[in-house]
């Protein structure tokens, strides 16, 4: 009986949630995850947004606005859900967030759908920079292969003759491995995709690697994966053995607890928070003000996210009707990007810079990550020529 | 040549790692015919207690017997409060029950020490690696956990061979209403088989931690092979759960290493590539599903049933 | 059986009755996210009334189940990105699969029982979705975008959104009417027959490995239907469709509802997701509710929401 109440009750305080008229805010919808280990992305990105939003005294041309924060749960389907439930029943005029490629993939589809305008703070899936190009869609990160592309044009100019490509079995994981081959010069003499996201223990790949005894080794294990390899790729005594370059790796979330592990392995970004302009400086010191810690590069691109969304509102005056003014000024990237100036791609994907990082620790002794040098200047994804869409 | 010593001993290293949660495991089904699906709830509060005590106490050997003890006590505790009640149900209850306290214990360790996870940092003198044979380096601290996982074999070997209690525990997986008509005190016994099976779990639990930090969820995934030894090995037998263990170690390990090589002799490289981690995760559960299907009591199965 | 007005079939036909009503709501006051929320409750109730017939009545415990929604899904998926958009072909031969699929699968796990019957249906579904999981082709991890949903020439217009609501409802309708008609048949006897007491059913000469085999793939085709129309739904396939612990969501949906009847599952169905919305607006730590909640309703409730409904009898 008494379930039997909840659960009409719980159906009625549903249908009473009202279809939200069109109110004079700017209502933005942000999907990331919440829940589980990789809780602490969702939470960076939330941080680095409202951080963002703080900065701009919360309104955007004179609207106030409001962020709804949904958990996908790292699922795909749970992710299409929350998405529709923003777009259907919230009726936010910007969806942004996702970190991860296959959630992205999974709701695309209804957010361009509805004419809303999508902006990827973190997933770049190689689909989204080509065939599945969307005038609806721009991303404040990056695209897949470029990160990597970055680390085959490092490895080339340090001279790496053998390399053995490690990384996790799903699309972001083979785009990586896929973006390393084509920039790098030298010979791979090892390709191997784990489990993802369910192995953990690299021990058999390791004991591979230092039988091919190659000049390095590149891998990709973002998030709480990268520091259960670097914790195992010192275990095994292959750190002074075989050289390790990275993307996505190491970054201000898995610093801490790589600890020491982590020391002197470089890895290629297009944004480190040591970055010199004007803009960076004041959300990396504000960020630790607030966090006590440094913001990750996924909290980078959120905060990006906010300056792209705000650059597009002030220049239609608030009138989010305006939607091919709005996209037109979103093409001009004509914000201040914490990653520097940079221009957007016919396909909306942005074209920058990449840095070489290195672990080093600063003047309090923690470990930060610091810019040692431009890798590649300008950067374009390789996709961008299957992307129809001209302008 | 040496490759295959190292992986061999990689395997190894995960086979009985797997035996310490599936001792636990096959234990309390065989005895109490309990299928605890929060066993890796038990094999996560290990990892947690150790990565926590080990940094409060800054010794790491005192750290992992608190954490030992920690999880033997939380053990006792939900025998008593929730397991107690689900003696004699149908199975099907047993994995709905202990799957609703998976939901829970996953979501307390949330609460209690936040989403991100912890590590368990290891002494200096166990963090490096040892020539075992020349050529062949391993790291020390994998060395460590085979010794150790030996050892707590052996003495579990010896206890249930050798005492009394070992008796009555063997007994009451063959036999169980026999030993309460015996007059034991049945309930004592339980939750005494309980508490060493969260141990088990537990040690298991917190020496993966240090390979592969503790983290939310990490008993799921491993749950399922544990389930996999114990079907493979036979329920409520420990002999049985040793040798199976050991070779679903070794089959998942070396198979994972050596499969893209022997896929690239009949495919291209890239279907190779992809096929390979599919069939290795595969391999376990192929495994399994035959000997079910030849032997369904499992090769060495305890119950005179 | 007769249709007494009690509060638990009130509360049933009440479901279905509130089921069939949705579209006119959204309608009239343009809330479509509950249409769009319902659907995929109305889709999952089909899967769980198609468990509870192998679970409930069978006594077959399925962990596997979901994987019947991944084949059923991923034959659409596949078929629509190799080009052939036509339900026509899609429909029928997703049907087939799922049903070929059931066979095998059930051929050889029924020769095992009790928790062996649950772990190698649940090694079964395993394997299924590392296969999905390296389809490189058709998306693997990242899932697969069906851009139109299945074309059924000008007869069905499935974009639409309230059509396909109500092509989801009648099969759901269908499925309840169907699974009511083979448990009170001779077939159903023999099913609950073999569940309870399988040693007596064979003495009197009933090959029971047949029948329940047979009942196992009537299950696993319709829950490859549920697949099928779950890819329309979400414009989507993925694997993780098909894993284990949705399989497991299909069994607590079937426990909540009340394993005893045809109609249980629905009621599961309906609860457990409107709970999980709503509690998960509430707070992010919701699961800490729903863990101690499920052990509550094994221990106290037994018999699901039907069984506190109709004053704790159950079988």
């Amino acid at each position: 009986m008494k379930r039997t109440l909840l659960a009409t009750s719980a159906i009625l305080a549903l249908a009473m949630s009202p279809a939200m008229a069109q109110n004079k805010t700017v209502k933005i919808g942000f999907v990331s995850t919440f829940s589980g280990p990789t809780a602490v992305i969702g939470n960076d990105m939330r941080n680095s947004f409202e951080l963002a939003l703080d900065h701009i005294g919360r309104k955007m041309g004179g609207l106030p606005v409001e962020v709804i924060y949904e958990d996908d749960g790292q699922k795909p389907d749970v992710g299409k859900q929350k998405t529709e439930k923003l777009i259907q029943s919230d009726k936010v005029d910007f969806v942004v967030g996702y970190i991860w490629s296959n959630v992205l993939l999974a709701s695309l589809k209804p957010v361009i759908d509805s004419q809303t305008f999508l902006i990827s703070a973190n997933a770049g899936p190689h689909q989204i920079a080509g065939e599945l190009c969307s005038p609806y869609f721009f991303s404040t990160s990056w695209q897949n292969d470029q990160t990597p592309q970055a680390v085959g044009e490092y490895m080339n100019q340090k001279g790496v003759k053998t390399v053995y490509l490690l990384g996790p079995n799903y699309a972001a994981g083979k785009d990586m491995l896929e973006g390393v081959q084509a920039t790098y010069k030298g010979k791979v003499v090892g390709h191997d995709l784990t489990k993802w996201p369910d192995q953990l223990d690299f021990s058999a790949e390791l004991s591979k690697v230092r039988a091919a005894k190659p000049d390095a080794l590149f891998v990709f294990y973002p998030g709480a994966a990268g520091v259960q390899f670097l914790n195992q790729y010192v275990q095994s005594g292959l750190k002074g053995q075989v050289p390790l370059y990275t993307a996505f790796t190491i970054d201000s979330l898995s610093l801490p607890r790589q600890g020491d592990n982590a020391l002197g392995i470089p890895g290629a970004q297009h944004w480190v928070n040591d970055l010199p302009n004007e803009a960076n400086k004041k959300f990396v010191a504000d960020f630790k003000a607030k966090h006590k810690a440094y913001p990750s590069f996924y909290g980078a691109q959120s905060y990006d996210a906010v300056g792209l969304i705000n650059s597009a509102v002030v220049a239609v005056k608030g009138d989010l009707s305006k939607k091919d003014a709005m996209r037109d000024e979103m093409r001009k990237a004509n914000y201040q990007s914490v990653r520097g100036p940079y221009k957007y791609g016919n396909n909306h994907f942005p074209i920058q810079n990449f840095y070489l990082q290195d672990v080093v620790k600063d003047a309090d002794g923690t470990l930060t990550l610091k810019t040692v040098a431009t890798i590649v200047k300008d950067s374009q994804d390789q996709h961008a020529k299957k992307c129809p869409m001209k302008w | 040549m040496l490759l295959f010593v190292e992986q061999f001993l990689n395997g190894l290293q995960f086979g009985l790692l797997l035996f310490l949660l599936a001792a636990g495991l096959t234990l309390v089904f065989g005895i109490m015919d309990l299928v605890n699906l929060a066993h890796g709830s038990l094999y996560m509060l290990g990892a947690y207690f150790a990565a926590t005590f080990t940094t409060l106490t800054g010794h790491f050997i005192g750290g992992v017997v608190l954490a030992l003890m920690a999880t033997l006590v939380v053990g006792m505790a939900v025998e008593v409060i929730a397991m107690r009640r689900l003696y004699g149900r149908d199975h099907l209850d047993h994995v709905l029950g202990t799957f609703g306290l998976i939901l829970f214990f996953n979501e307390l360790v949330r609460l209690v020490w936040g989403p991100a996870g912890m590590n368990l940092t290891l002494p200096a003198w166990l963090n490096t690696s040892v020539e075992l044979l020349p050529g062949v380096h391993y790291s020390m601290y994998r060395l460590s956990i085979i010794i150790v996982a030996l050892a707590v074999a052996a003495v579990l070997y010896l206890v249930v061979m050798r005492t009394r209690i070992g008796m009555l525990v063997r007994a009451g997986a063959s036999n169980r209403e026999m030993i309460g008509a015996l007059g034991i005190n049945i309930k004592l016994l339980f939750t005494f088989v309980f508490g060493a099976g969260a141990a088990l779990a537990g040690l298991a639990g917190l020496m993966q931690a240090a390979i592969l930090t503790a983290q939310i969820g990490m008993g799921e995934n491993i749950l399922i092979l544990a389930f996999v030894v114990i079907i493979i090995g036979g329920i409520g037998s420990i002999r049985g759960a040793f040798i199976a263990s050991i070779f679903v170690g070794l089959v998942d390990t070396v198979g994972r290493a050596f499969l893209p090589d022997i896929l690239k002799l009949f495919l291209s490289s890239s279907a190779a590539a992809t096929a390979a981690p599919a069939i290795s995760s595969m391999l376990i559960y192929l495994v399994m599903a035959v000997v079910l299907i030849v032997r369904p009591e499992g090769l060495f199965p305890a119950a005179s049933k | 059986m007769t249709q007494a007005l009690t509060l638990r079939n009130l509360v049933a036909f009440g479901t279905l009755a509130v089921l069939a009503l949705v579209p006119l709501y959204s309608h009239a006051t343009g809330n479509f996210f509950m249409m769009t929320l319902f659907t995929r409750i109305v889709i999952l109730a089909m899967a769980a009334v198609s468990l509870n017939l192998i679970m409930g009545f069978g006594g077959m415990v399925s962990f596997g189940h979901a994987a019947y929604l991944g084949i059923g899904g991923y034959v659409v998926g596949i078929l629509a990105h190799e080009g052939v958009g036509s339900g026509f072909v899609q429909w029928p031969l997703a049907l087939v699969v799922s049903a070929l699929f059931a066979l095998v699968i059930g051929a050889l796990s029924l020769r095992t029982r009790g928790v062996y019957f649950i772990m190698i249906t649940l090694a079964f579904a395993q394997m299924i979705y590392y296969v999905g999981v390296s389809l490189d082709r058709y998306g693997a991890d990242d899932g697969l975008t069906i851009y139109k949903r299945s074309d059924f020439a000008g007869l069905l217009n499935l974009s639409n959104r309230t059509v396909f609501y109500y092509v989801c409802v009648a099969l759901l309708f269908a499925t309840i009417y169907l699974v009511w008609r083979l448990v009170n048949s001779r077939f159903g006897m023999v099913i609950q027959g073999a569940r309870s007491n399988e040693r007596r059913m064979r003495a009197i000469g009933v090959p029971t490995y047949r029948y329940r085999l047979t009942c196992f793939v009537i299950a696993g085709t319709i829950c490859g239907l549920a697949g099928v129309l779950l890819a329309n739904q979400a414009d989507f396939v993925s694997p993780a469709m098909m894993h284990w612990t949705r399989s497991g969501d299909l069994i607590v949906m079937a426990v909540l509802g009340g394993m005893g009847s045809v109609i249980g599952p629905v009621i599961g169905a309906v609860a457990l997701l409107v709970l999980e919305e709503a509690l998960s607006g509430i707070t992010e730590y919701w699961q800490i509710i729903l863990g101690p909640m499920l052990l509550g309703i094994v221990l106290y409730a037994r018999g699901g929401i039907e069984g506190l409904l109709q004053g704790g009898r159950h079988d």
